[in-house]
């Protein structure tokens, strides 16, 4: 076997030397990993190479010297996400790449992914290389979008009160009308609202999601007393008033979201994801089948980040600017046809066939726009 | 690291020795590099004759495991030796746009080149941290394993229910039929037609996965998969001088089959010659695709003599009913009558010949706890008319293999001939 590896290791060679010119975007690379942050990560500590280092796009070079799975999060002022990465498997290594702005943060290993985790302060300065030459384009972007997120959440809230007072008024019909409309502001900015890690798991989990001892509260468990069970007991009346509470809590952080070109390029990816995942399948509302509504809220917030940095898009990538926009345009086209007035089609009664029409046009978007993040902020 | 680190190529420069033009890192690179230690010393003493030095030449007794070229008068993928594993893709084209259609086409042809040459597609499985990366990765440190990539236009590119989708109904073949219905079919739409195939073999079947797999994602927006298969164990060899494969039944397949370097046979038998149909087919091959479910739980409680009369051939040797070794010439009048190699046999079909590529197949269990297994056949031929469709006809009405299986997909593709140099593409001649 090894002998085997070696003559395979002796050709290469050979052909990357005679090959020659391959170094290509190499220096890239060396750069990228000779400024990474070294996390070493075991099951009682989490220690940095540097905890002061610029701010820019910084790369956390992650080994799990431990025993356990660990996952590591970059945590803003009051536990708000930058980024994290979970699963990482004792003794492997990921780097985790993100845009952190000048400020003080803490970055925390979670041995056995569970628990606050062991926090390490760091401060980011303000002289990063790769946000030194940021284009004022973009930071008008994030402006723009920022403002964006915040309408959606304010309004938001008039609507899942409506939403909360019917339901503690028993109003069935009423509750059921007003639970798609309660979830569009927020399925139109989710990875904004993932961020504050603490809301998401508290307004929008689904039953499968549950971990072990976590109380069920949010959207989802009211929706499957107005659907499934057929009927609001008083602890749901409790529970509609803590959603609101909750989201109230979602609006009021807004400001404080960490947002940055990068984030709103890949935050709209992952809506798409998110449809792919949650929506096609038909499992984000398995009860109300009302999933087009947040599908199609989830393609209109991905559009609205898109559309905020085509100014930069389509100057450093045209042609990917053109697929974007015919790609957008042909899925809001293909939901258009399942749109009733204020109301789309319920998902049950949309076939396999039309299904995959959606889950190809889903693909078809998605595939260009995981490209918008690079085309937007590198060079 | 080192700067000389290869993990992209310089779009325009020569990275090995197919002359590929067109990016692709050598996908082995990486673990070059990464087990360095002991192979430096055999590097120095290196040559041109070491780059093109496989995994599979070290080790006594195995294949010869070079790259299968991709540049060629006919798609390699047929005629080429038979790979170990197989991926299978029929593709439905989601677009209306020609355009769209033809820059997939050409994309595709690229990333073929690339990765039947053991590289990475676009520039590489790593690169900028902010983007996926253009290769999904799974093949990185593998060898090409002889990977091949073939591809092939079906009817309902040139014409579905009426509509001339691409300006191409005049440039549909004639001998690019709609299959005729035959006895015993039982088949499943999903997992038969196509616009569009692409068969990928391979020594390793990650290779061919990994193949399939990037041929997708750069084909989304323009295509999607309409069904796929896997296949192992290949059970027909193009290669006659080496053993037999068997089928699941346990028989060996394809004694008589199409040796590769048989050029008289290939030309009678499976190139289109020039002047049949259109030009753009000169040179090309129709494929004919069925899945055939075996009935093997109940083959394998069939006794020996049975299954010896079903085949016309003994079990262990392959021998010919009243011969004593496979590759005696065949008595026919002795094998019972509806034997399966008495009818498919060319003596009894005017010498006709078809070129046999087909794979076993495994997929689970089928909810009654029988297995969902067969044989996914794969035949190349000059005209289907005059090949396949009589054959299958003639098998249909009395094999007696027909008490063990059920056709359950079919589907039918002109594969154009070869990439005969960089710039050109699949398609080129049809869409050009």
């Amino acid at each position: 076997m090894s002998a085997r590896r070696r003559t395979a290791a002796a050709a290469l060679l050979s052909v990357a030397v005679i090959g020659g010119a391959l170094a290509g975007c190499s220096k890239k690379d060396d750069k990228a990993s000779a400024d990474a942050i070294q996390v070493n990560a075991s099951d009682t500590a989490c220690e940095l190479s540097k905890t002061t280092f610029p701010g820019g796009q910084v790369k956390l070079s992650v080994h799990n010297k431990g025993t356990k799975s660990t996952e590591v999060y970059v945590y803003a002022a009051g536990d708000k996400i930058v980024t994290e990465r979970e699963n990482i498997g004792p003794g492997t290594h990921v780097d985790i790449s993100a845009e952190i702005k000048a400020g003080s943060y803490e970055v925390a290993c979670k041995p056995g992914m569970t628990g606050d985790g062991i926090r390490q302060k760091i401060t980011v300065t303000g002289e990063g290389g790769a946000t030194a030459k940021a284009d004022t384009r973009l930071q008008d972007a994030v402006t723009a979008y920022q403002k964006y997120a915040q309408e959606q959440a304010d309004a938001t809230i008039p609507v899942v009160t409506q939403f909360a007072e019917a339901i503690k008024a028993g109003d069935m019909e009423k509750a059921k009308g007003l639970f798609a409309p309660s979830r569009v502001g927020w399925e139109r900015t989710e990875p904004v609202a993932e961020s504050f890690g603490d809301v998401d798991p508290k307004t929008d989990t689904r039953e499968d999601g549950l971990e072990p001892g976590q109380e069920w509260t949010g959207w989802h468990k009211l929706e499957k007393s107005l659907w499934a069970d057929g009927a609001i007991t008083d602890a749901d009346k409790k529970l509609a008033d803590q959603l609101v509470a909750d989201l109230t809590d979602w609006q009021k952080k807004i400001p404080q979201a960490e947002i940055t070109a990068t984030s709103m390029a890949n935050g709209a990816k992952e809506l798409l994801d998110e449809v792919a995942t949650g929506k096609v399948t038909g499992e984000e509302d398995r009860y109300s089948h009302t999933d087009l509504s947040d599908f199609a809220a989830n393609v209109e917030g991905a559009k609205k980040a898109y559309d905020l940095l085509k100014p930069v898009a389509a100057e450093k990538d045209a042609e990917l600017a053109k697929t974007l926009d015919s790609e957008f345009a042909a899925i809001q086209t293909l939901l258009a046809k399942y749109k009733q007035g204020d109301v789309y089609t319920s998902y049950d009664k949309v076939t396999e066939a039309e299904r995959k029409t959606f889950a190809d046009s889903v693909n078809a978007l998605a595939e260009p726009l995981s490209k918008l993040a690079a085309a937007v902020v590198v060079n | 690291m080192n700067a000389e680190t290869p993990s992209a190529a310089d779009p325009g420069q020569p990275t090995a020795p197919s002359g590929e033009p067109q990016g692709g890192v050598s996908r082995r690179a990486v673990i070059g590099w990464a087990g360095a230690g002991v192979a430096l010393g055999a590097a120095a003493a290196g040559s041109v004759a070491a780059a093109t030095l496989r995994d599979g030449d070290s080790a006594p007794g195995a294949a010869p495991s070079v790259d299968i070229p991709f540049y060629s008068d006919h798609q390699s993928g047929i005629a080429t030796p038979v790979q170990d594993r197989l991926h299978f893709a029929a593709f439905d084209v989601t677009t209306g746009n020609r355009d769209a259609l033809v820059k997939m086409l050409k994309d595709w042809t690229k990333a073929a080149a690339v990765m039947t040459g053991g590289r990475e597609v676009g520039s590489g499985a790593t690169g900028l941290a902010e983007a996926p990366p253009d290769d999904t990765g799974e093949a990185l440190g593998l060898p090409s394993s002889r990977l091949t990539l073939t591809v092939g236009f079906g009817p309902t590119l040139f014409e579905k229910d009426g509509v001339d989708r691409f300006g191409l109904r005049a440039k549909r073949p004639e001998a690019l039929i709609d299959l005729p219905k035959f006895p015993h079919d039982n088949l499943d739409p999903a997992r038969s037609g196509g616009d569009i195939c692409v068969q990928a073999c391979a020594d390793d079947p990650q290779v061919a996965v990994h193949a399939i797999r990037n041929l997708a994602r750069i084909g989304m927006g323009v295509v999607n998969v309409r069904w796929s298969q896997l296949g192992f164990g290949k059970t027909s060899s193009t290669t006659p001088e080496a053993q037999t494969p068997r089928n699941l039944m346990g028989f060996k397949d394809g004694t008589h089959n199409i040796s590769g370097t048989d050029a008289d046979a290939l030309g009678k038998h499976v190139w289109v010659a020039p002047g049949e149909g259109p030009e753009w087919m000169t040179g090309g091959s129709y494929l004919v695709s069925r899945r055939i479910r075996m009935h093997i739980e109940t083959w394998d409680r069939t006794s020996l003599k049975e299954q010896e009369d079903v085949f016309g051939r003994t079990k262990r040797e392959g021998a010919p009913y009243t011969k004593q070794q496979e590759r005696d010439a065949p008595d026919l009048g002795a094998m019972p009558e509806g034997s399966h190699v008495r009818l498919a046999h060319p003596d009894s079909n005017d010498g006709l010949m078809i070129l046999r590529r087909g794979f076993s197949f495994t997929d689970g269990t089928d909810g009654l706890g029988r297995l969902e297994a067969g044989l996914f056949f794969l035949a190349y031929q000059r005209d289907t008319r005059k090949a396949f469709v009589p054959l299958q006809q003639r098998l249909a009405a009395s094999d007696r293999l027909n008490e063990y299986i059920q056709h359950v997909g079919s589907a039918h593709f002109a594969c154009p001939p070869g990439i005969r140099k960089p710039g050109e593409w699949w398609g080129q001649a049809l869409f050009g």
